[in-house]
Order: C-alpha cells, then sequence, then structure tokens
C-alpha cells in the first residue's frame, strides 16, 4: 500500500502540493504515482520563470515502461525545479515527498485558496483505492 | 494439399481437430458470417514448382539491365559501388535475417551490440555524439527531422533548399500535411542554394533549415556559412549527407549541425530499384530524447556483464499511442548490418581511400566532356551536372547510351523545368577509366 | 555461460585492412586543389582496423548470440513469425532484379515492372480491393498511407472530417499513425466479449468521424462477426473502414476485408508474405483501395500500356504525393512475389486453415493450466492471461516469458494487447509441425508447475542465455549509446 501523508493536498493526476513559505507552492508526484510509473529514468522539468495554468500540462516523467504528462496543480509562476532529478531522477522513487520535489511554484493571490481548491489526504486515499 | 513448408499430415489433423473438438478445419471458420465469405478461387497467380519458379523468376530478371552488365553512370540518390563480398555472407546468416525486433534482449544480444556499433559508426561519421539504429530512408528521415526540429522548438515552419533531392521534399510536403507544419523552398545560384534567399526566408518562427550536402546536383553546400543564419534565429540545423563523403569531407557535427541524416546506401546496401535502403538519424545531445525510432544502449546484467537493450523506448508508439511523436515502429536492422560490415570492412583507410577514388574518377571525367558542358562551378564530390546542346534531350540520349551497354545520368527536366536539358552524371570507383572514356566518346558522337 | 564479447572497435590494430579497391587508374587529383579547406574532413572516422578474418569471425559470433526463426519455435502473437524460404532469398539476389537502378529508363528494367504490376494485382484480389500502392515501407508506413488517403479523399468532398476511431485492443501504430497523419484519436471499449461494442461505437460515431481503423481478426484473435452492422455504423456517418492487416495470415481465400465493407488495406508483407523481418526491417506496407480514393494513391503507380509494355504511371493529379523514395521496398516486393507464386490462391487458402487449426490446437491444449480470458474459437492467434500465477505465486507474465528462453524457444507477445491483463499472446503460424507445438505446450505446462512449486527458479530466469537479464533502468537514466571510441 503506497503512502498518503496527511498534511499535504493531492490532484488527481497524482500530484501533492503544499506551502513552503510566503507565495509558494512546492509540488511532486504522489508514491502512488512512481510505484504506478515504475523505474523512473528521466524527469522532463519546468522552465524557471515559465507561468503555468493549473490542470495544464508542464512537463512529463519518464519510466523504462511508460512516459507519463505531469500537471500543474495550482496556477502561477514556476521559480524554482529540483535539478537533482536531471542526474538521478531515482530520487523521486524513493522519496516522492521529499528529496524528490519536483518544482516549486509562487501562486498569485492566497496560497490557502489556491490549495483549498485540491484534495486533501483522505479524500486522495479514497481516490487511489 | 502437400507443401513443402506445410508440416500437417492427415494423421496430425485429425488428431488436433479431435483435441479441438471440430470435425472438420472449415468448422473453425464459422464465426465469418456466410455473407463475408469468399466463395471460389482468387483470381490471383497460379502457383509454381520450384525449378519453374526460378526459371520464371530469372526470366523476369533477364529483362532488366543490370548493372554486372551495363556500365552505370546513374546516381541522384542511389549509387553503384562496390560491394565487398564478406558482406553477403554476414547478412545470410539467417540468425539476423530470421529475427524479430530485438524484444527478448537476452536472445538477441548479437543484433543489439551490431546496432550498438552501427550508432557508433554513425556518429563517428557525423560527427554527433547520438545516433538512433536506422530509418526507412534517407528521405523519411529527413521528414523526421523535421518533425522533431519543429516538436523541439515548437515551431511550425520549415525552411528547405530546392537543391535537396526533389523527392526527398515531396515526401517532406506529404508529411508536413499531416503534421501541419508549413514548408518553404529557397532557391539556388550557381548549383548551390541562394544564401541571400535563405537568410531572407528564416524568421523567429523557423523550426529548422534543412540542407543536402554534397546537394542533388554533387555540389557541396557551404554548410559553414549556413550554421549561423538559422542558429542566430534560435531554430536547427539539419543537413542531409552521403556518408560515403564523409570518408574526405568535414563531420557535419562539427559545423554545427544539429541533425545530421542520410541514406546509408553507399555503405554496401544494392540499389534494387531504390529499396530497401536504411536511413540513418543522429542528434546532438541537448535532442537525445527527442529522437525518433529505436535506439540500443549499454548496460549490465544481474552478473554486471556488459549487455544491450532497447532503450529510451517509452517513448515509442506501442507505449505512447496517439501521444506519440512519430509512428516509426521498426529499423531497417539488416541494412544497418550492412552498412555495418561496410564500414568494418572500410576502416578508417578504406573509407578515406574509397572516398579519394570517387573524387578523382568524377573530376577526370567531368574533365573528359567538352569545355562549357558541365555547368556549376561549386566544389562537388562525384556527380556533376552536364548541359546538352539547344534541342537534345536526355531521354534521346540514354536510348543511345544504353544501346552501347551505358547507363545515362539522371534528367533533371522533370524536377526542374529549369534544367530541361541538364543531365546529372554520377562518377563512382566502380568506374573505370576506359569505361568513362567510352561513355564520352558515345555521348559526343550522338552530339 | 558465454564470455563478454569484444565490439569491433576493440579489435582494432593500426595497420590492418579488410578492403580491396580498384587501382586508381586515372590522373589523382590533389583534394585540397578542389575542395576549399574549411570542407575536407579535419580527422578522419576513427573506424576500427581490422582484416577480414576478424569481420568475419566477430559478425558469425554476433549471429550465434542471436535467435530467429531458422534457430526455432518463434510464436510472437501478431507478428507472424513463419518460416522465410529460400529461394525468395536466392531470386531477390539476381543481378536484375538486386542491381538496378530507379531512374534507368522503363524499356531497360520491363521485368522488374511486370513483376510489380502483378503483385499489384495479387494484392488487390487478395484484399478485394480495387489498386494497390506498392510504396509504403512498412505496416505503420502504410497505416499513415492509407489514412492521408482517407484525409484527402474527405477533403476532396469538402468536408473536414477529424476524428478516427480505434479500438482499446488495437495495435499502438494506429493511433500514433492517426496523430501524425493529422487526425484525434478516439478510443473504443471493446465489449464483454473482446468484440468492437456497437451501442459505443454507434455513440462515436458523427459528422466529424474520418475512419474506424480495425483489425479482423482483431488482436485478441477474435473475427469481428458483426463486421458488416460496424461497417453500416461508420459508412452511414460519412466516414471509411480502414483495415489493418497485421492480422491477414488468418483470412486469406476465405473472407476478404474489400467484402467485409472495408475501403483502405495494408498488407504486412513481412508477416503475411513470409518475408523475413531482418531483426527489425526491412518490411512492406504495400495499401490497397477501393476505386473511389484510387485517385488519390502515392504516385507512381506500375501500369500497363496497350502494346503490352510497362511504365510508371506519374499522371495522377489528385495523388496525395509520394511516400517513400523510388519505388518502395522492392528487394521486399520480388521476395512476397516469389512466395505468392509459391502458393498460388488455394496454397495461400490452406496456410490460413493450418493457421488456424495450429492455434486453435494450442489454446484448448493450454487452457487448463492457464486463464483463457476469451474462449471459444480463435483466428491464428489467441490470448492467455498469466493473472493466476501472478497472484497466487507472484510469478509474472515477464517472469514466465523468461523461463522460455531456457527452453529454447523464442516467447510469445508479453503485454499485449494492453486491455487483457497480464497478457500471453501466441501465434503458432502454419510452418510449425505438430511435435514442436507439443513441445511447446508442455514447456508452459511445465513452468505453471515450477511456478507453483518453486518460483524463485522462473523469476531468476533465464540461466542458459548469453546474458542474463539486464538493467534496463541504469541503461535509461545514463544512456551509454555509442562506443565514444
Amino acid at each position: 500500500m503506497s503512502e498518503v501523508r496527511d498534511g499535504l493536498f493531492y490532484s488527481e493526476e497524482h500530484e501533492w502540493a503544499s506551502a513552503a513559505g510566503g507565495q509558494v507552492v512546492r509540488i511532486g508526484i504522489t508514491d502512488h504515482a512512481q510505484c504506478q510509473l515504475g523505474d523512473i529514468v528521466f524527469v522532463e522539468l519546468p522552465q524557471p520563470g515559465s507561468s503555468v495554468n493549473a490542470g495544464e500540462s508542464v512537463g512529463s516523467i519518464e519510466s523504462v515502461k511508460t512516459v507519463s504528462e505531469m500537471y500543474a496543480p495550482v496556477s502561477g509562476k514556476v521559480v524554482r525545479v529540483n535539478e537533482s532529478l536531471l542526474d538521478q531522477p531515482e530520487i523521486v522513487n524513493g522519496d516522492p515527498y521529499g528529496a524528490g520535489w519536483i518544482m516549486e511554484v509562487e501562486v498569485e493571490g492566497d496560497v490557502d485558496t489556491a490549495l483549498g481548491k485540491l484534495l486533501t489526504a483522505d479524500r486522495y486515499r479514497e481516490l487511489i483505492e | 494439399m502437400k507443401h513443402r513448408y506445410l508440416p500437417l499430415t492427415k494423421q496430425d489433423e485429425a488428431a488436433m481437430l479431435n483435441a479441438v473438438g471440430a470435425d472438420s478445419i472449415e468448422r473453425l471458420f464459422a464465426d465469418i458470417p456466410a455473407s463475408v465469405r469468399f466463395q471460389g478461387v482468387l483470381p490471383m497467380s497460379s502457383a509454381h514448382d520450384e525449378p519453374s519458379l526460378l526459371k520464371h523468376m530469372r526470366d523476369l530478371s533477364g529483362r532488366n539491365a543490370d548493372a554486372d552488365r551495363f556500365a552505370s553512370f546513374l546516381g541522384a540518390g542511389i549509387y553503384d559501388h562496390h560491394i565487398p563480398v564478406v558482406i553477403q555472407h554476414v547478412i545470410s546468416r539467417s540468425e539476423f535475417y530470421t529475427a524479430y525486433t530485438p524484444y527478448q534482449p537476452e536472445i538477441s544480444q548479437g543484433e543489439l551490440q551490431a546496432i550498438f556499433e552501427f550508432q557508433s559508426y554513425i556518429c563517428e561519421l557525423t560527427g554527433l555524439p547520438v545516433a538512433n539504429a536506422s530509418m526507412y530512408d534517407g528521405a523519411t528521415a529527413l521528414a523526421e527531422a523535421a518533425a522533431l526540429a519543429s516538436g523541439a522548438s515548437r515551431r511550425k515552419r520549415i525552411v528547405v533548399s530546392r537543391t535537396v533531392h526533389p523527392e526527398a521534399r515531396e515526401i517532406l510536403r506529404t508529411s508536413a500535411r499531416g503534421l501541419g507544419l508549413e514548408v518553404t523552398e529557397v532557391g539556388f545560384l550557381d548549383g548551390v542554394t541562394d544564401l541571400e534567399a535563405l537568410e531572407a526566408a528564416i524568421d523567429e518562427s523557423t523550426a529548422a533549415v534543412l540542407v543536402q550536402t554534397p546537394n542533388f546536383f554533387g555540389c557541396l553546400e557551404n554548410v559553414r556559412a549556413i550554421e549561423p543564419l538559422i542558429h542566430s534565429r534560435g531554430g536547427l540545423l539539419v543537413v542531409s549527407v552521403n556518408p560515403l563523403s564523409l570518408g574526405l569531407l568535414e563531420a557535419p557535427g562539427k559545423l554545427g549541425a544539429d541533425v545530421v541524416v542520410g541514406d546509408a546506401q553507399p555503405l554496401g546496401i544494392p540499389m534494387s530499384l531504390g529499396g530497401p535502403t536504411c536511413g540513418f538519424f543522429a542528434v546532438t545531445e541537448a535532442l537525445m530524447r527527442k529522437i525518433p525510432g529505436r535506439i540500443v544502449g549499454q548496460t549490465a546484467d544481474r552478473d554486471g556483464k556488459r549487455g544491450f537493450v532497447l532503450t529510451l523506448q517509452a517513448r515509442e508508439q506501442h507505449i505512447r499511442r496517439e501521444k506519440a511523436t512519430s509512428n516509426i515502429c521498426s529499423n531497417q536492422a539488416l541494412l544497418a548490418l550492412c552498412a555495418s560490415v561496410y564500414m568494418s570492412v572500410m576502416g578508417k583507410q578504406g573509407m578515406q581511400e574509397v572516398a579519394r577514388l570517387n573524387l578523382n574518377k568524377a573530376h577526370y571525367a567531368a574533365g573528359r566532356f567538352p569545355a562549357g558542358t558541365k555547368v556549376f562551378g561549386a566544389p562537388f564530390f562525384n556527380e556533376f551536372v552536364l548541359k546538352l546542346p539547344e534541342g537534345a534531350t536526355v531521354k534521346e540520349l540514354n536510348a543511345r547510351l544504353l544501346g552501347a551497354g551505358y547507363i545515362g545520368g539522371y534528367d533533371l527536366g522533370a524536377a526542374y523545368p529549369e534544367l530541361a536539358g541538364h543531365v546529372l552524371v554520377a562518377v563512382t570507383e566502380r568506374r573505370t577509366k576506359e569505361e568513362i572514356d567510352g561513355f564520352v566518346r558515345e555521348w559526343e558522337a550522338w552530339l | 555461460m558465454k564470455p563478454e564479447k569484444a565490439l569491433i572497435f576493440e579489435l582494432s590494430r593500426p595497420g590492418r585492412i579488410a578492403y580491396s579497391l580498384p587501382e586508381c587508374d586515372v590522373p589523382e587529383v590533389d583534394p585540397s586543389a578542389v575542395i576549399p579547406v574549411g570542407h575536407l574532413r579535419s580527422e578522419p572516422a576513427a573506424l576500427p582496423e581490422v582484416y577480414e578474418v576478424d569481420v568475419i569471425r566477430h559478425y558469425t559470433e554476433l549471429s550465434r548470440r542471436n535467435f530467429g526463426v531458422d534457430n526455432g519455435f518463434y510464436p510472437l502473437g501478431s507478428c507472424t513469425m513463419k518460416y522465410n524460404p529460400k529461394i525468395n532469398e536466392d531470386v531477390a539476389k539476381f543481378p536484375g532484379f538486386a542491381k538496378i537502378h530507379p531512374y534507368q529508363p522503363e524499356e531497360s528494367i520491363q521485368g522488374a515492372l511486370e513483376m510489380l504490376y502483378t503483385l499489384q494485382n495479387d494484392l488487390a484480389a487478395l484484399t478485394g480491393m480495387d489498386q494497390v500502392t506498392l510504396q509504403p515501407a512498412a505496416g505503420a508506413h502504410g497505416e499513415w498511407t492509407g489514412l492521408m488517403l482517407i484525409r484527402a479523399y474527405h477533403e476532396s468532398r469538402g468536408e473536414g472530417r477529424t476524428k478516427v476511431i480505434v479500438p482499446d485492443s488495437s495495435h499502438g501504430t494506429n493511433p500514433a499513425s492517426a496523430t501524425v497523419a493529422g487526425f484525434e484519436t478516439v478510443t473504443l471499449p471493446s465489449d464483454a466479449r473482446g468484440m468492437v461494442d456497437l451501442e459505443a461505437l454507434r455513440q462515436a460515431v458523427g459528422p466529424d468521424t474520418a475512419a474506424l481503423m480495425l483489425t479482423n481478426p482483431n488482436t485478441l484473435g477474435l473475427f469481428e462477426e458483426r463486421i458488416e452492422d460496424i461497417a453500416r455504423i461508420v459508412h452511414d456517418a460519412g466516414g471509411l473502414l480502414y483495415y489493418d492487416g497485421a492480422n491477414s495470415n488468418a483470412i486469406m481465400g476465405i473472407a476478404r476485408p474489400g467484402d467485409m465493407g472495408f475501403d483502405v488495406v495494408h498488407l504486412n508483407l513481412h508477416k503475411t508474405m513470409s518475408t523475413p523481418h531482418g531483426g527489425g526491417g526491412p518490411g512492406a506496407g504495400p495499401v490497397g483501395v477501393k476505386s473511389k480514393l484510387a485517385p488519390f494513391l502515392p504516385k507512381p503507380v506500375v501500369g500497363l500500356h496497350p502494346d503490352g509494355t510497362f511504365y510508371w504511371d506519374e499522371d495522377r493529379p489528385q495523388s496525395i504525393g509520394r511516400v517513400k523514395s523510388f519505388y518502395g521496398n522492392f528487394g521486399i516486393l520480388v521476395r512476397a512475389y516469389a512466395y505468392i507464386r509459391t502458393y498460388g490462391p488455394e496454397g495461400l487458402r490452406r496456410v490460413s486453415e493450418i493457421a488456424v487449426l495450429n492455434a486453435n490446437y494450442m489454446m484448448h491444449r493450454l487452457a487448463p493450466y492457464f486463464d483463457v480470458p476469451y474462449p471459444g474459437v480463435c483466428k491464428h492467434e489467441f490470448v492467455l492471461s498469466g493473472k493466476n500465477l501472478k497472484s497466487a505465486y507472484g510469478v509474472r507474465t515477464l517472469d514466465v516469458a523468461k523461463r522460455l528462453l531456457d527452453f529454447g524457444y523464442h516467447p510469445p507477445t508479453v503485454y499485449f494487447p494492453l486491455n487483457v491483463e497480464e497478457c500471453i499472446m501466441i501465434e503458432p503460424t502454419e510452418t510449425e509441425s505438430k511435435e514442436t507445438l507439443d513441445a511447446f505446450i508442455d514447456a508452459m505446462i511445465q513452468i505453471a508447475g515450477e511456478a507453483a512449486s518453486d518460483p524463485q527458479l522462473v523469476l531468476n530466469a533465464p540461466y542458459t542465455t548469453a546474458v542474463k537479464r539486464l538493467d534496463e533502468a541504469t541503461a535509461a537514466r545514463k544512456p551509454v549509446l555509442n562506443c565514444s571510441c
């Protein structure tokens, strides 16, 4: 059974998001998603500085057996990406909620409002059961 | 009926039907509605026994003028080069030719290693770090390069020189229609791309410039001068090359090309009416994960032993389906093997020597024609363009040459109306001085 | 266990050669006198320096690390790995076929043109189509060509139809080809019996439907019994029917796509017509069409003058244009033609009958040991599911496939079609004997037993191959794609 961490917010496309100080939201993929993908071999990261809209494709994650689109759970501007994934994409498999984070997005307006549109841990658990 | 490829005996048939629980083979087709069942015998060619089939095929084959019996001066994309005899022996190993794609790497290491070596050869020749396992042919490889450039740059305009092979441009146009790309052609001056027109055609929406060198007229394009024109606008430079010329000419990767494609036919692949041949496709490191088709990588097995696998496969159509960026799901493995064996045989020295021979023979031949016959002044490799006097037609000339044992050059008039009465002549290492002199004599005699 | 095999580059010793080129019998030119220095190679390509024996032994050893149909049974579903007749190889090497140039005058290649013309007609007869192009180089290339024809047809009628419908069990190339031909793909669910769900199809078709792409028999090895209803639904909506000919080995001379209502067909000559797969290519994917689509075929096609001579018919103003250099994979077409002429129409029908009998026999014998998701009559291939082995013993279909290697077989196609869990897809073809089928079935039964009694034995297979299971994740994470010598 894959881990769903309490206190994070989740999208139906299996991304997690959490407040990372100020207007910034940190984003990654869930343990369930990395399990489904299997050995991750490449993460195509968005360009820092680019604008993203919630629900739109911002990059892709490639495993040995498939390629999956990655969708932005919130709208805003990409301020930072996890460059260590370029050399070691397997970090996403090992620590999806920690060192395997993917990008940070600065939202316009209220962070809580943006996160409030996403699923809670309990709702996400129901989704993947 | 009995047939030498079919082992089923009457006893087998009875036993198998019994196991299935059917009383006849016909019963196994009961799910096909009677209304779509075919009745009677298909109106197709009849069966031959083995001796009569050989005779029939020999008869068909004998009615073609082959390059063993005729001295060929025809090129334009397909060339009559010497094919080292070992190639046929290698590709006739049925472990190679009767295998499918190496999806089971443990029992396909031979093919996988052969492809890995092919990729290495193409990287060496082109001066780029990544090559795929091959494409259908050089022309479709060029069209795929345009698609890659559009995908990588998120731009929709392709600029192609008119000195690129006319059939490759036709295929590019056909595939661009499917992909919604806009293709702009740029003209030529004295046999090479008009650089001023090229510069004017490139803008910030240009995904790539496509050039060929030696180009369709045999002339060398000034890739060094073309490179900054496209890179300064953020597009990609795609160069199509004759791989045999790279024994002598600079690797396009060193001239700034982002993608290098071409057809490996000159490297030990029979002409075979133009197919099958083998396209090659090489890219820079930055484009590695966007390269279409199959690719083989080195890895290790559970004991740490070196081995090879198909890799970066997740992009392939059988996984991505409608999200795939290309629908190619095969390569030309057997012909890539031809090319690999050719490069193994020729080696570092031989590749240089064969390219030099082509240069020597073509330049000797070009000098034998009366002054003013050869039209373009640009440097050339093993092909050049000649002009016939007013009123003479290439068709009549070639008919006369055929009668004298020569296969004449390519009639440029159809693809280039402004070059009606011009002929493209190729001279490979296979042409002897005697054949060249005889060809020129026939030509002059006819005029 | 075999030791590692050296790369050809690792055999290189400076000074060795394996080539023999003609003496230069013309005056030599100094390259730098005729070519600007900036165009000349600054350093020679670092190709290996070996002698002829090295070359032969190197590739002979590589061939011994490879498995083809000539090595043994190769029941790879959907790929029709039948015997590749040797006479086809011999005739394709005749100089009049192998050593002719595509731009030679027509009068100098009449034998080749006659062969192509006859093959066009034979394939049209076989599929029930009116005209055929031989240009496409592979099945996927044929699909794309066919879809471009469909697009041209609709456009000529002023209709901008944008959607292509494919069943969820279709070959992955179908949706990919639709995308590169500029169409949107609509995926159609299969019904419980593995067939096209007619109600879902009725819902899916509309004024934007360009075509339905279908394989029949489908990828589960089942004949779409309601093909006429399917055709009616699509045609009534103004769409066309595309036939993916990958599974034609089941129905030659028995049922024709043209009679089922299909408008466009491609054939894989490297499957149905026995031309060798070559380790991944070359193949050929000719496309046949009903007459209403014929004006759009790629040019040229081969025509016959009233005087009995053959010619390239380039005068086709509505053509979608060329899809392949020159005239397609001629060398493959020669082999396919020779194949047709070893069997004739009655022989080809017998080929399909035996292919279907072999598949049904295997399915019935394996049914007690593996889950058969679609029981009943199959055509030339069938699917099993390994889901029971997985849930009971943790042995996946991949493990079963790897264990088969130790028995000297190429495994079946696995994990396709996608709508069958832990799928195993078996296609025996007609050229295999009952003894071969029985021995393979026995191996499958033994492996099913091993999964229960000693799962580790299966999970760690193979044991007898040149290498063991390979690390595909590292290969993709840190790609080493050439030897960088």
